[in-house]
């Protein structure tokens, strides 16, 4: 077990860093894109962290939309613009509904977690386009975020916003890469291959199951909070409709899930092509979304990560 | 009184409706294991092509009452093309692989479906008001209501009773059973195991379609309705059990009696109320209410 950081990991740390030294100088789009790709990417991340389980969430927009709307509530309706507390707020509603939920979870499995996820996220979904005081389907918009008590305005706002996702993805991928080393952690591929084993060893699989679940809806509600941030603006078929999740599992896919850094290339290049998508072929989206994840499927179903990590002796996260 | 003779006609209306829709999915489930996301795509087809057709047949002007069998021609003709198309194309190269594979390769395949369905019929919504039109209202406990909506009942009592007739009462129904008993087994005596499925995933299509093409006179028909449906019905077999057909029945009328109910008496939780039954049924009995168990592989 080495304690080295991973070369490919490394690499991404200084991606990060150059990122946010050099923000400045990146066009308005940019930002927004990268923005927006690293908030997707740290839902994705915990998407990732249960696929190694072997558990598909079609549900994980609950937690993003949970990590939106608190930190969006917070923001307009209680007038605490502080980007730091929106993200640590919405982390703590998604972690600790993630929690609770995890005790019913964590003993389902296959295609019972896949419907029972999505049964949950649409129970949210149906209270949110009923609640007139959240703007119902319109959703609402949020007030000009401030950091440490610095008001941000128009171009110095996006580019906190940018630092403040790429700092929170460096701390997420440096934390699930160590935890992917310690014995809980390597249980998940011991898991998804054969979980009646696992328990004969003496582990405990509802257990593992449940902490990864929490971390994976912890890691939902802060991609959340940081996608109401770049945006600006919540509403219910954004973030908590069914596509949403869908849209999720698909970048999920496209990522794999044998590397940390996998799924935030795969958002960065999901939000890439949908944006070129929007301006040249607007019909032909999904279209070709379903065309590459048959692809993908068909043709490399170990996703982006299993090109990033070669099969080395060690399993690599 | 009266208004609770409203929520039970609406309750079976509703429930007719889902139930159409849903037992062509648990159908393909029962037998393949496959989720098939892409049902609501199929569904959707339905509704357009059906559109398409009636527009036609009433341009051209025949005898009116012909737009019932342009319903049925629309459904038949997407099942037949889609059916083999997408089970002998794609899902014939998955077999084997795990569940959640085989849904996300339907969930593409919704993908894709949705913007050919774009293409082919534009972004305007359709209106199929003729077979709507044509039977005119009865009055049921001081309560009008267009005869057409029990014509769609009579339709998933037809489809219920013409399943079960199939799946028990013939050679072929009880040849399909030992296919989803063991699948191995049945191709050694000598099934046609992949005929039969694709078969199954024709005649699933083919419901599927029909309960687009005979919703397509309710509703205006537009970009969505099968995003909407889907999950709905995922919710309908979840309840009832993933591939049993009893268990649809019931999960269709549970979904529609829930629904019919939040919409007279508490309208803001009309969609809450199904997911949550949906996920009050699946705490206590993960398996649905009519599957049995799984047992755990070691």
């Amino acid at each position: 077990m080495s304690k080295r950081l991973d070369p490919a990991l490394a690499v991404f740390l200084a991606l990060l860093a150059a990122l946010i030294a050099f923000a400045a100088w990146l066009p308005a789009w940019a930002q927004s894109l990268l923005s927006i790709a690293l908030a997707t990417g740290m839902v994705v991340l915990g998407l990732t962290l249960l696929m190694r389980t072997g558990l598909v969430s079609f549900g994980q927009s609950l937690y993003l939309c949970l990590g939106a709307y608190a930190a969006g509530i917070l923001n307009s309706k209680y007038g605490v613009t502080d980007m730091i507390i929106a993200v640590g707020a919405g982390a703590l509603v998604a972690g600790v509904v993630a929690f609770l939920l995890g005790f019913l979870m964590a003993t389902y499995r296959h295609i019972f977690f896949a419907t029972l996820s999505l049964a949950f996220s649409m129970i949210l979904y149906g209270l949110l386009v009923k609640s007139a005081d959240l703007g119902s389907t319109d959703g609402f918009n949020l007030t000009a975020p401030t950091i440490m008590g610095i008001k941000l305005e128009g171009a110095l706002s996006q580019r906190y916003k940018l630092i403040l996702g790429a700092v929170l993805a460096a701390i997420a991928t440096i934390g699930l890469w160590r935890y992917l080393r310690t014995p809980l952690g390597r249980l998940a591929p011991a898991i998804r291959d054969n979980e009646l084993r696992v328990e004969y060893m003496g582990a405990s699989v509802r257990h593992a199951v449940h902490v990864k679940y929490t971390i994976a809806g912890l890691l939902g509600g802060i991609g959340g909070a940081l996608a109401a941030l770049a945006v600006g603006h919540i509403d219910p078929d954004s973030m908590a409709y069914w596509t949403v999740s869908g849209e999720l599992v698909f970048i999920a896919v496209l990522s794999g899930s044998a590397s940390v850094i996998a799924p935030f290339l795969a958002a960065a290049v999901f939000e890439t092509l949908r944006m070129l998508a929007h301006d040249y072929s607007p019909n032909t989206w999904q279209l070709s979304l379903g065309a590459a994840m048959l692809l993908l499927i068909l043709f490399l179903p170990g996703g982006l990560a299993s090109v990033l990590v070669r099969r080395s002796r060690e399993p690599a996260p | 009184m009266q208004q609770f003779l409203a929520v039970l006609i609406d309750a079976v209306n509703y429930a007719s409706w889902l139930f159409i829709v849903a037992s062509g999915l648990t159908l393909i489930y029962g037998v393949m294991r496959i989720l098939n996301m892409a049902h609501g795509s199929l569904y959707a087809l339905g509704a357009y092509t059906a559109a398409s057709f009636v527009g036609f047949w009433s341009t051209h002007g025949y005898f009116p009452a012909g737009v019932f069998l342009m319903l049925i021609a629309a459904a038949v003709t997407v099942g037949v093309i889609m059916g083999p198309l997408i089970e002998r194309g794609l899902l014939r190269l998955l077999y084997g692989k795990d569940e959640i594979v085989l849904l996300l390769a339907t969930y593409a395949l919704f993908l894709i479906l949705e913007d050919v369905i774009k293409l082919g019929w534009g972004v305007d919504a359709y209106y199929v008001s003729q077979p709507y039109g044509l039977l005119g209202n009865v009055t049921l406990a001081g309560l009008s209501y267009p005869l057409y909506s029990f014509v769609v009942v009579g339709v998933a009592v037809a489809i219920g009773v013409g399943l079960s007739w199939v799946l028990n009462g013939t050679q072929r129904g009880k040849l399909l059973k030992a296919v989803i008993h063991d699948r191995e087994v049945s191709q050694t005596l000598g099934i046609n195991v992949s005929r039969y499925y694709m078969v199954t995933f024709t005649v699933g299509a083919i419901l599927a379609a029909i309960g687009g093409a005979f919703t397509a006179p309710q509703i205006s028909v537009s970009l969505g309705i099968g995003v909407e449906v889907i999950v709905l019905a995922f919710a309908v077999v979840v309840i009832g059990g993933l591939g049993s057909l009893p268990g649809a029945a019931l999960g269709a009328l549970i979904v529609g009696l829930a629904r019919s109910l939040a919409v007279h008496y508490w309208p803001a939780v009309e969609l809450f109320c199904v997911y949550f039954v949906m996920a009050l049924v699946l705490v206590f009995r993960p398996q649905g209410l009519f599957a049995a168990p799984e047992l755990r592989k070691i």
